[in-house]
């Protein structure tokens, strides 16, 4: 147990450790140097957080707060920029409540996973599969992606490592069918959680959306209140587009939190507080690696913390 | 929330337009709006900074040319400016002399490298070569099924031996290629984050052992401020030869693409604009550079009605309305049309000047929906007869349709008013004869499509219509003569 709660420590530090050191770098220098708040400071630190893909509107309104502080007398120096800059993060991206939104007793929870293509959808759902299968839950995952080729096969490897069912069908297959199928099994054998993976599609285009939406209507022929949660998976390498997908999602398919993944790279993820503002979704968790362990619950504090390189 | 940044620019351009000649101070203030259009494109904030001064070089060195808005100007200055840093357009691939040309992708996970290798196969197989793909995708589940069947699908051999590490495979595909006399090898890496030195490793060490002729970098149009990091570890590693920017069918301003060439100066050889195995296109960075500022896009518009509309189909519905028979249903193929082409919104948004104007425009685009079912409710013979729906049939068609007789009626009336517009389609022929031959439209141009675009009282100025006019407007003249005698 305390070599697991390690294990997870060392995984988030790791992954988040690149991301530190690139904005946490800059920052550390900025505030290091005992320096006054003057304009080529501002511009420096406009810089650091524009480069965190956490956007103009965003930084404009940091900035914005700061200069007034300072002429309030309530910031002078770099220990003080560094607690209010983490305390305006902090502020877009609240405590999560509970990972995920259980169904009733007796009834599967469905959970549909979305988003544009190599966002990270299957491999999300083959280390979400295996999270809950070790919680003790018994899982059936959906191959709700017919259209790429070999994605039945990719989430069949995945349904292995993690050790739990899948239901799947012939690539160029019905989806929604897949989908359907895989709730009634899950009400029939009495599993705890379906994950049903989708095709990956651009948010601009309206038929793969209507399709998807279909999907939905589908499954809630089968079970009503179903899906209990859409993840929407965000590449963390993306930019200011990723609000306009999670915008188009959300209003298409009701998705009720996000999943930010490739985190373990120099990208920051930074669209992520722009999705929280905007759209009131939270990060659900986060993907750090490739490996089945690789996903974790999304933790605001070691989230903005790791921004700015603090232990 | 979202401002395009196209209304941006047109508001920057109507501020400048006024004050006749280019300070320092309305420079400033419009390159400000720039450079927030350009980083909400993410492009990278450092790229952003040294682009602008650039530009600022540029534009103060300049003297205010006569007869142009200084507004117009600055405009053409970032246009000019943006074409030049991505470079110019060249897909051209260098083939080897002797032996076959290996050619390497390699990029970031979810990148879309295993398409893009299906899409170049293909394409150069079309081409008349005899490519090889070579499966070295280790990492990822199922990788190398995938490049199998796409193999598959564009009858293209796919090279995979298991139990080897990549180096030696990819090695051993391209001896492979030279044995089965195959003048291309195709090598899809695993995706790797640039900051794995393990995974990294293995790549740079593929390229020694294969010495690729040409190593591409594949990359997310969508991809933000980071795309600067990822390309240079990719180059300083690999020495690339270019880029594959994918997904840039989407909505993404594609601000990355100006971030990579300024960062590691490699020409973009192709853009994938979808998930089809032929939608591998060459790159136009005057298309790109209008689409990061937000300019709109005619051309883009242009191919995006022609990838919608079959020519034949249209031919013959030409036709049809020519001899008058335009009924509902060819109304209806039309209206399908139109929805493949994507949202309606978007499609205005393409058009320079429209999407300021019509941004805050709510387009029910349900609309085509309900049009449809109505439709789609109808009989073979309703269709073709739609002056014979009496109330018992619209009854019918609404009941099947989930609609009410009001929205058959309307439905009606506008296809009527259509029809007898459609009559008057000589007009629009004479409309594109007055396009500009040149489709390369100039920002000038863009920023008053007025100047090109037909006049719409024009349009209908057929001398009949005139007369018609003529003729109503005389009895109307004449009724109210009378009526103003009646009340003396």
């Amino acid at each position: 147990m305390f070599k697991a709660l390690g294990r997870f420590f060392t995984k988030i530090k790791e992954g988040l450790t690149k991301t530190r050191k690139l904005i946490g770098g800059a920052l550390r220098a900025l505030i290091g140097l005992g320096r006054t708040i003057d304009q080529t400071f501002l511009d420096e630190l406009e810089g650091t957080l524009l480069a965190a893909d956490i956007g103009v509107a965003k930084t404009e309104e940091i900035l914005t707060e700061l200069k007034r502080r300072y002429k309030a007398g309530e910031v002078a120096k770099g220990e003080d920029l560094l607690a209010f800059l983490k305390q305006s993060l902090r502020a877009e991206l609240q405590a999560p409540d509970q990972e995920l939104a259980w169904a009733a007793k007796g009834t599967p929870t469905v959970v549909l996973v979305v988003g544009v293509n190599g966002a990270g959808k299957t491999t999300t759902i083959g280390k979400l599969a295996a999270r809950y299968k070790q919680q003790g839950k018994s899982v059936l995952i959906a191959a709700g992606d017919t259209y790429r080729a070999a994605a039945i096969e990719q989430l069949g490897i995945w349904a292995q490592r993690a050790g739990v069912e899948i239901i799947k069908s012939q690539q160029g297959g019905d989806a929604a069918a897949v989908a359907f199928d895989a709730v009634a099994a899950a009400q029939a054998r009495g599993h705890d959680l379906v994950i049903i993976d989708t095709a990956g599609r651009l948010h601009n285009k309206e038929h793969l959306m209507r399709e998807l939406e279909k999907l939905r209507r589908v499954i809630q022929k089968r079970l009503p209140e179903a899906p209990h949660e859409t993840l929407l998976i965000l590449d963390a390498t993306a930019g200011q587009n990723a609000v306009q997908q999670a915008k188009i999602f959300k209003d298409a398919m009701g998705v009720t939190g996000l999943v930010l993944t490739k985190l373990d790279g120099t990208a920051k993820g930074g669209a992520a507080l722009t999705i929280r503002r905007e759209l009131g979704l939270p990060v659900r968790f986060i993907g750090v690696g490739e490996q089945i362990d690789d996903l974790q619950p999304f933790d605001p504090d070691a989230f903005v913390n790791a921004i700015f390189g603090d232990e | 929330m979202f401002t395009q940044i196209a209304d941006r620019f047109t508001s920057i351009f109507n501020r400048f337009r006024g004050s006749g000649t280019l300070t320092e101070d309305n420079l400033k203030e419009g390159l400000r709006e720039v450079r927030r259009a350009l980083l909400e494109a993410d492009v990278n904030v450092g790229v952003v900074k040294t682009f602008l001064d650039a530009v600022t070089a540029k534009a103060v060195g300049e003297s205010v040319l006569k007869g142009v808005a200084p507004g117009q100007q600055v405009v053409q200055i970032v246009h000019d400016e943006l074409i030049a840093v991505m470079g110019a357009a060249d897909s051209a691939i260098p083939f080897a002399k002797a032996g076959p040309t290996v050619i390497l992708m390699a990029g970031l996970q979810g990148s879309g490298k295993t398409t893009t290798c299906g899409k170049l196969a293909r394409m150069l197989k079309e081409q008349g070569k005899r490519p090889l793909l070579v499966a070295a995708d280790l990492q990822r589940p199922a990788a190398i099924d995938q490049l199998k069947i796409l193999g598959g699908q564009i009858g293209v051999p796919v090279f995979h031996e298991p139990g080897l590490k990549a180096p030696e495979l990819c090695a051993r595909g391209v001896n492979h290629a030279q044995l089965d006399n195959r003048d291309v090898v195709i090598l899809d890496t695993a995706g790797r984050l640039h900051v794995d030195d393990a995974l990294m490793a293995e790549v740079a060490d593929i390229h020694r052992r294969t010495t690729p002729h040409q190593t591409y970098l594949v990359i997310d149009a969508m991809t933000g401020q980071d795309a600067v990091h990822s390309a240079k570890a990719f180059n300083d590693r690999l020495s690339l030869d270019g880029v594959v920017v994918t997904k840039l069918d989407g909505d993404t301003r594609g601000g990355a693409i100006v971030s990579l060439r300024a960062t590691i100066g490699k020409p973009i050889k192709f853009v994938g604009t979808g998930e089809k195995l032929d939608a591998l296109q060459p790159f136009h960075p005057d298309r790109m550079a209008r689409r990061i500022l937000g300019m709109g896009d005619v051309l883009t518009f242009v191919e995006k009605a022609q990838a919608a509309v079959d020519e034949t189909e249209a031919k013959k519905l030409e036709e049809r309305i020519k001899k008058n028979k335009f009924d509902l249903q060819d109304f209806q193929d039309q209206l399908k049309a139109i929805q493949r082409m994507g949202s309606i919104k978007d499609l205005l948004g393409l058009i320079p000047g429209v999407g300021a104007k019509f941004s805050e425009l709510n387009i029910d685009e349900s609309v085509f929906r309900r049009y449809q079912a109505m439709i789609g409710s109808m009989t073979k013979y309703e269709r073709s007869q739609p002056e014979l729906i009496d109330m018992g049939r619209r009854r019918r068609i609404a009941l099947g349709s989930g609609t009410s007789t009001n929205d058959v009626q309307a439905l009606l009336k506008h296809f009527l008013t259509m029809k007898k517009m459609m009559g008057k389609m000589g007009d629009f022929q004479e409309m594109a004869a007055r396009l500009p031959d040149n489709p390369h439209l100039t920002p000038e141009q863009l920023a008053n499509p007025q100047a090109f675009m037909p006049n719409p009282n024009k349009l209908f100025a057929r001398k009949d219509d005139q007369d018609a006019l003529k003729k109503y407007r005389q009895e109307r003249k004449r009724k109210k003569m009378l009526a103003k005698k009646n009340r003396r």
